[in-house]
């Protein structure tokens, strides 16, 4: 026997040889010999899949440098990975299971960049229904990868079997591979729901979360099915915790879709508290005090549960734990407050993510009582966490003082102490906004806030956050009682600082000067001393200023306190246009034909618990949908010409219920005196082409008729496209109307799988949509003015136009004010929306502009009575044409 | 593929990543791609992710651009499972575990740099056997394992040390030879 067993030792000795000359090499490129792959050398190696005998490590070993060349994004040529992948279909002869696992990874990691995957369907076949337990499972995931619709039909019958087989790895890549197809064939899929509905019953804990999760999805259209299936494995049944986590998650949707919810579904959720396993009693938790409407008693004991939690050794826990508490204080701050305790603890905790989500509750839930008590808490520890953690309390402390206006007593000096120590630019910025966000929303604290941010410029080592405080002191120093004591602060500025410092004073001074005639020959002595600055930006802006701060007050007004009302991009576009257009050189370059918008708001930054922010997505806004419609309607050829840019754009609204056979959304596109009507179409019936699709509008007062219109010629199904219907404003200067509309089309019976049309038969057919209405605020586009009393001055001279009114469902002022800002689709001014507590009188300040430029400005004077709570309305509107200010007063009735 | 915003949706591992100590991608898997589309934002990811979790501890959590990382470290290693914001932390944390122990078993405890780059071509059919374009398929360690085929006598001769083999043949020779005498 010793004799027979030395060959196979020196074999052994030879590779280990090898191997330590492999080690060497390794050593000398870092360790790590997969980190500088050259794809064409292992391109070039895998051409060893074509050797016999299959040598089982090398190859294993060029699958592997394969794979992280993907991985790592490398490029490879469709015909190399081709290449490659005709040799791995050879290496299916291997008969070592390590090899044959790489070769399905292969298959799948090649599958996107290679040709004619399809060619191993029989080989992964084979060993789907084959004997070896190992190859079965990985053969099914990658054989569904690579599938289609058509092809899954043949293998339907295997698939069935596998999805109820006994072994959990094989029954779970069926189930798993089969909520993939469900994007791509799920009509197949659905048929397997008996088979599935086995499989959930049986042993294994992951097969039964994939066979819940799919039986759900199968479902998920039809809600009494799903009310059955929750309901049926609610009783019991379910083993698995991971499959018990799922089934809470389904009960929760079905409470929060439906108020009539059967009261089962919550005491399941309930009864899960109680759970063993701690994975299921954290769900079960987080569902509950995320529902709607919960009382106290319901809420109390899944508290308890998150609070038993905070003490948990396991940093996950904890983390999830104070996470979840986090979210709810906003909801429930009265339910959160019996944690505190635990909360405070959790302050020192190691994972500083969690100690500052802990922070963030304890400001979220604090009563008014207990600010001062928190602030002394965290200005003990704020020293020690780091900017990013500073940044986050920060944050949350203006939440708080937004909550609490009358603690800025405690907040404001706290604020000054942080701005003083140390610290890196994005924190010091933080609180500079948030001292910003005090002073203009909390006129009790503009004096003292004022004098912390000119405290702080005195000795600011950031020329941006100097500028900003400089610009507001332009704003806010007018409205104090003394303005003049502010003007040292800026003057030194202009004594002391950089060129950007510097130039920001001079037009601080110069804003503080329109505004305060008493003080304007000693600021403009200021300014002449500016004349002889080193920089030209700055004697520029003070030369500008001097000539123009002794013009009319509309000029004034215009040139130094207004900003610019369009966005740049679209003033570089308009300007582009008209230097190209040599036609148009003998006119002046018109300001009001640069579609207007109002500044944009500087994007959030993300800061550590990004959570809160990342849901929330981009939310679209009518700023950039106009900009976004411009470029697509400039796009379809003649639809546009001659109608001058695009002024604004509104949102789509619904026409029908998303539930309909055809779905129909209309934006409105208004230009200087047209409107198109945008009907976006979406055919939701996959046995139907619709054909000439066009829409029928009716004015029952007969002022709004179509010029033209772009109908569909086409519309398949699932594809939305578009109509347009071009309508000129109407002689009589009317803005406000009610369509009726009616879509009309040809219908071609088409078979649902194909797409193709049976036959040539076509029939007429029309359905009716909901009305289309123009209101006054589609020719209204809101821009918030920095100072409006200045501007309202200087349209003295023009007819105001006043209106009362008496308003019906509407309960309180605020209320009031956001539906008078809507109607009229006016921007607040000046912060002058936020309506102090316990107020029953408040005037607010609005302006915007109209379609062809014309400003317009108004105030209304909100009241309420508080015998019968019912709300006056005072209504002043100013616009240097009368007209327009009339038709606004329209739009309240 | 419905990470975020569907509660009832079950991708929700966006991605599998294993770092050295300084940091270099040893191996990384991402299945979400709608945040990780392009390598140069998985890799500015990754920077990102290193910085806030190296110098912590053992084992921790931690929330990043909106994903849940949790992670674990040994020696030279750094383990990480990012996770859609919306899932259960514990289940997470569940896979982790899975992910460390299933490869832990494979490098018979040795969790090292240089014994998982030996065993690179297991580690990447560990990753493939616990979670499938972002669905976790198992999170049982032994069952990994064992599907994996690599049974501890399983295990290629390369990855036993000369002296390991030698041992399981001498000992079997003697066996062999113990019975012939007996006989």
């Amino acid at each position: 026997a010793l004799l027979f067993l030395h060959p196979i030792i020196v074999n052994l000795n030879m590779d280990s040889k090898a191997d330590m000359k492999r080690e060497k090499k390794d050593e000398e490129s870092g360790g790590n010999p997969y980190a500088k792959l050259d794809v064409t050398a292992v391109l070039q190696e895998c051409r060893a899949f074509n050797e016999t005998p299959i040598n089982a490590r090398k190859c294993s070993i060029i699958l592997t440098k394969l794979f992280h060349l993907v991985q790592q994004g490398d490029n490879i040529g469709r015909t190399e990975a081709t290449e490659a992948f005709f040799g791995v279909t050879k290496l299916w002869q291997s008969k070592d299971a390590t090899l044959r696992r790489l070769v399905y990874l292969a298959v799948k990691v090649l599958s996107t960049i290679s040709d004619d995957v399809i060619i191993v369907t029989s080989s992964l076949t084979k060993d789907m229904t084959g004997k070896e337990d190992a190859y079965r499972a990985p053969a099914i995931r990658a054989l569904c990868l690579i599938t289609d619709a058509a092809m899954l039909q043949t293998i339907e019958r295997y698939m069935k079997q596998a999805i109820v087989d006994r072994n959990p790895a094989v029954s779970s890549a069926a189930l798993v591979s089969s909520i993939h197809l469900m994007k791509k064939a799920g009509d197949v899929v659905r048929r397997w729901a008996n088979e599935v509905q086995e499989a959930a019953s049986a042993e294994g804990h992951m097969v039964q979360l994939h066979a819940l999760a799919l039986l759900y999805q199968i479902r998920s259209n039809d809600r009494l099915a799903v009310n059955k299936l929750v309901q049926k494995f609610a009783k019991g049944g379910m083993r698995s915790p991971f499959a018990l986590c799922y089934l809470i998650r389904i009960a929760k949707q079905l409470i929060e879709e439906d108020d009539q919810a059967d009261s089962a579904f919550f005491q399941f959720i309930d009864s899960c508290l109680r759970h063993k396993s701690e994975m299921v009693v954290y769900e079960a938790a987080s569902a509950i005090v995320s529902l709607p409407n919960t009382s106290p008693s319901e809420l109390a004991p899944a508290i308890s549960v998150l609070q038993l939690f905070c003490s948990s050794p396991k940093p996950a826990l904890r983390f999830a734990a104070v996470r979840t508490l986090n979210k709810v204080s906003v909801k429930h701050p009265q339910a959160v407050t019996s944690c505190n305790v635990d909360l405070e603890k959790l302050i020192t905790d190691s994972n500083r993510s969690i100690a500052t989500l802990a922070i963030t509750t304890l400001l979220k839930t604090g009563a008014e009582s207990s600010v001062e008590r928190l602030m002394k808490q965290i200005s003990s520890f704020v020293s020690e966490i780091s900017d990013e953690f500073k940044i986050v309390v920060v944050e949350a402390i203006r939440a708080l003082i937004a909550r609490y206006p009358r603690k800025h007593t405690v907040m404001l000096p706290f604020l000054a102490n942080m701005l003083r120590n140390d610290g890196g630019f994005e924190y010091k910025r933080e609180i500079v906004d948030t001292l910003i966000a005090i002073v203009e929303e909390n006129p009790d604290a503009r004096l003292a806030g004022l004098a912390q941010l000119c405290e702080f410029i005195e000795d600011c080592e950031h020329p941006a956050l100097a500028t900003k405080v400089l610009h507001l002191l332009g704003r806010e120093a007018p409205k104090t009682a003394n303005p003049h004591a502010y003007i040292r602060f800026v003057y030194n500025r202009v004594i002391l600082e950089t060129t950007q410092v510097r130039a920001a004073a001079v037009s601080a001074l110069a804003k503080i000067g329109a505004q305060c005639p008493q003080l304007r020959p000693s600021i403009e002595g200021l300014l002449k001393n500016c004349l002889l600055d080193s920089e030209d930006e700055v004697r520029d802006r003070a030369t500008f200023y001097l000539s123009v701060l002794d013009m009319a007050p509309a000029i004034v007004n215009s040139l130094v306190l207004d900003t610019l009302q369009s966005s740049p991009a679209a003033l570089e576009r308009a300007a582009a246009e008209y230097v190209e257009n040599e036609e148009a050189h003998s006119n002046k370059f018109d300001l009001k034909s640069v579609p207007v918008c109002s500044a944009p708001v500087a994007k959030k930054a993300k800061t550590l618990l990004a959570e809160e922010v990342a849901p929330a997505k981009e939310k679209k806004t009518a700023a950039n949908a106009t900009a976004a419609a411009a470029e697509r309607l400039s796009q379809i050829e003649g639809l546009t010409a001659g109608l001058g840019p695009l002024f604004k754009s509104t949102l789509p609204i619904p026409l029908t219920d998303n539930v309909n056979e055809y779905t129909v959304q209309c934006s409105k596109h208004i230009f200087a005196n047209h409107v198109i009507l945008e009907f976006e179409v979406k055919n939701t019936l996959n046995d139907q082409l619709l054909e000439q699709v066009n829409v029928s509008l009716e004015d029952a007062e007969g002022e709004w008729k179509a010029l033209r219109q772009r109908p569909i010629a086409r519309l398949p199904y699932g594809e939305p496209s578009s109509i347009f219907v071009l309508l000129p404003f109407p002689q009589s200067g009317a803005v406000q109307g009610v369509l009726g509309a009616t879509l009309n089309f040809k219908v071609k019976d088409v078979d649902p799988s194909t797409g193709e049309p049976e036959s040539d038969d076509t029939y007429d057919d029309s359905y009716v949509l909901e009305e289309v209405e123009l209101c006054v605020s589609d020719s209204v586009q809101p821009l918030g003015k920095a100072s409006f009393g200045p501007a309202w001055n200087a349209l003295e001279e023009e007819d105001t136009v006043e209106e009362t009114f008496s308003l019906a469902n509407v309960s309180s002022i605020h209320e009031a004010i956001k539906k008078v800002c809507g109607l009229l689709g006016l921007a607040p001014c000046e912060r002058s929306d936020i309506v102090p507590e316990g107020r029953n009188r408040h005037v607010v300040m609005m302006s915007g502009v109209f379609r062809g430029g014309h400003e317009v400005l108004a105030k209304a004077n909100v009241a309420i009575d508080p015998n019968d709570n019912s709300i006056g309305l005072n209504l002043l509107i100013r616009c240097s044409e009368s007209i327009i200010a009339e038709i606004l007063a329209t739009a309240i009735v | 593929m419905d990470f975020d915003t569907d509660p009832t949706s079950l991708y929700s591992v966006k991605g599998i990543v294993i770092l050295d100590q300084d940091g270099n991608r040893i191996i990384a898997k991402y299945f979400d791609k709608s945040v990780f589309g392009s390598v140069k934002e998985q890799k500015a990811f990754e920077k990102n992710l290193f910085s806030k979790t190296s110098r912590n501890s053992t084992s921790d959590i931690v929330l990043l651009d909106g994903v849940t990382c949790l992670y674990r470290s040994n020696v030279d290693l750094h383990f990480y499972v990012l996770g859609s914001s919306r899932e259960n932390e514990l289940i997470l944390e569940a896979l982790l575990t899975c992910l460390y122990d299933a490869i832990s078993t494979v490098l018979r405890k040795q969790v090292e740099k240089k014994t998982l780059i030996d065993a690179m071509d297991t580690a990447m059919l560990i990753i493939d056997e616990i979670c499938d374009e972002g669905i976790i398929l198992e999170t049982d360690s032994q069952a990994v394992v064992q599907r994996c085929n690599l049974k501890g006598d399983d295990i290629s001769f390369s990855d036993q040390t000369f002296s390991q083999v030698g041992q399981t043949f001498i000992g079997a020779a003697r066996e062999q030879l113990k019975w012939s005498l007996l006989k």
